[in-house]
């Protein structure tokens, strides 16, 4: 799928897609500031270990160590644009070997739901509407019914990709992969009350303590 | 021993043989497994990159009815694992969050104290049951498949499943199966990303990463790959064939869930186990064995780490003449 190379009317000045810069710094900076750990990014050494152990660095445009560099800078317009956090596929393998112990995936998720709140992603964009139609499913049903999920998103995402997907579907079938019934499960109004709720409250601010380093470090260490 | 069953949405679709598996091996076992009544999707990766009070929400109402039940939750799918662990985890860790999802979960009338543990088949096998065990039990043979253990994500990471094991590293699946007389072999990739939601979302990065599985495991002259996944076994069967059922040059590997081969081992059919479900079939005999053999010695110590997978595992005298 080609990527598409330009957002909807972008305007030059900074004010891209209509709001300010500010604006949408202070919504990034909070999204930010809710993720256990955020304060890490300050230290953040650069090593690159984080795009090193990234199965999908090679289809970003911009690598990780490189978003949490442009965080750093203040430049967040230039990360919501990238790929990359619509390409990562969150397997935390960043996460395990940060030096720093920064949550970069969780950074991501963040990253992804500032894109999602800001609209910031072309039209009939496969990740958002794979997201969409996933939580309504489960708002339908309470489960997710495959076969439902993936004919809706093809659906959504371009019919001629729906065609393509049939001869494997067949092949699924007579493998009795597919479930074609769907039922909703008792607890639904219970379920769709709570998500009700919850959607209705801020989200908190989880600021974790990082402790300081209290270690000698340098020519401290070594005398 | 009894435990709650939470199969996740996947397993009454494409994982079908991932559900009959569990069943039929916790079955072979005498273990009841018992599916959580009314349970809901666990909202997976999706649900994080909407609204994240919400996902926990989502997520806790599961832990909130097995906690209602008094088991031990076994889930197979690892991303069920990883969201439901994480939600335990996170709630425990983080006060306000936990506030704001009590607040959610009241609002049906539900309420959780997060204690109960959140497990993973893998792990209920070694440490409940123990490779000695399942060895004892075993019938059916697994000498000379030549299987590609393969973790996933997110089994080992960010929490592991289980509490010893390496998450570069780990080791578990390959003793699991070498103890039942299987040969793993060497497998680097074997914490590597399928690629997981992006087959559908960015499905030539998808390919890449499982294409990159196969080939080493094609290297390493896999029979089999294992996986404890059912998005894997998806994507390894589907991103084979060259999608859409154009075959593919060299011949495909076939992805089987581990629950399928310890099955099989303990004396399930095949039917039982699910393996017709599978789209690329695995060529393998399961001969029945005469005695039930004799514990073979771990490829290396748990929680050691290790990649070496051995030709043969060191068998003892006793099992060389039975199998």
């Amino acid at each position: 799928m080609p990527w598409p190379t330009g957002l909807k009317s972008l305007p030059p000045e900074p004010g891209i897609f209509g709001k300010t810069e500010r604006e949408m710094q202070e919504a990034f900076l909070a999204e930010i500031d809710r993720i256990p750990g955020g304060e890490r990014l300050r230290r953040c050494i650069q090593c690159g270990t984080c795009t090193g152990s990234c199965p999908v660095s090679y289809a970003m445009d911009l690598t990780p160590r490189e978003v949490v560099a442009y965080f750093r800078a203040g430049a967040i317009d230039m990360i919501l644009r990238s790929r990359t956090i619509w390409v990562c596929a969150s397997c935390y393998q960043c996460t395990t070997r940060c030096p720093a112990g920064i949550k970069i995936t969780d950074l991501l998720y963040a990253l992804k739901r500032v894109g999602f709140d800001q609209r910031l992603f072309p039209q009939k964009f496969p990740v958002y509407v794979m997201s969409e139609t996933f939580v309504g499913q489960i708002k339908k049903y309470g489960r997710n019914h495959e076969a439902e999920l993936l004919r809706k998103y093809f659906l959504k995402t371009g019919v001629m990709r729906m065609i393509k997907q049939v001869p494997l579907a067949l092949r699924l079938f007579r493998k009795g992969r597919i479930k074609l019934t769907a039922s909703k499960i008792r607890g639904i109004e219970g379920l769709r009350k709570m998500i009700a709720r919850a959607e209705q409250l801020d989200e908190p601010r989880l600021v974790e303590e990082v402790q300081p380093l209290t270690r000698a470090v340098g020519y401290q260490a070594i005398g | 021993m009894e435990y709650s069953y939470y199969p996740g949405c996947s397993l009454h679709a494409t994982g079908v043989a991932y559900d009959k598996s569990m069943q039929a091996t916790f079955k072979a076992l005498d273990a009841g497994l018992i599916e959580l009544d009314d349970w809901n999707c666990c909202g997976a990766t999706a649900y994080m990159s909407v609204k994240e009070t919400v996902a926990f929400t989502v997520s806790a109402r599961n832990l909130a009815l097995a906690e209602r039940a008094g088991r031990d939750i076994v889930t197979p799918c690892s991303a069920c694992w990883c969201v439901l662990n994480k939600t335990r985890t996170y709630m425990r860790k983080l006060p306000e969050l936990r506030r704001h999802v009590e607040e959610s979960l009241r609002e049906a009338g539900m309420t959780c104290k997060f204690d109960l543990p959140v497990r993973h088949p893998l792990e209920v096998l070694v440490n409940d049951f123990g490779i000695a065990q399942l060895a004892s039990r075993q019938v059916r043979s697994l000498k000379g498949l030549r299987v590609a253990c393969y973790y996933g994500c997110q089994i080992v990471r960010p929490e592991r499943a289980l509490e010893e094991e390496d998450q570069e590293v780990p080791m578990a699946l390959e003793n699991l199966l070498a103890g039942l007389g299987a040969t793993p072999v060497p497998f680097s990739p074997k914490v590597r990303c399928c690629g997981g939601m992006l087959v559908a979302t960015f499905e030539s990065v998808a390919r890449e990463l499982t294409g990159r599985l196969v080939e080493w495991a094609r290297v390493e002259g896999a029979d089999c790959i294992a996986t404890t996944c059912p998005l894997c076994q998806a994507n390894l069967e589907v991103l084979q064939e060259g999608g859409n059922g154009e075959g593919t040059a060299k011949p495909p590997i076939p992805a089987v869930y581990f629950t399928q081969l310890v099955g099989m081992a303990l004396g399930c059919s095949e039917r039982e186990v699910g393996l017709h479900h599978n789209m690329i079939p695995l060529k393998f005999e399961f001969p029945r064995m005469a005695k039930p053999t004799t514990r073979h010695p771990p490829l290396s110590p748990l929680g050691k780490g290790g990649n070496r997978g051995v030709a043969e595992p060191a068998p003892t005298t006793e099992a060389a003449s039975n199998v």
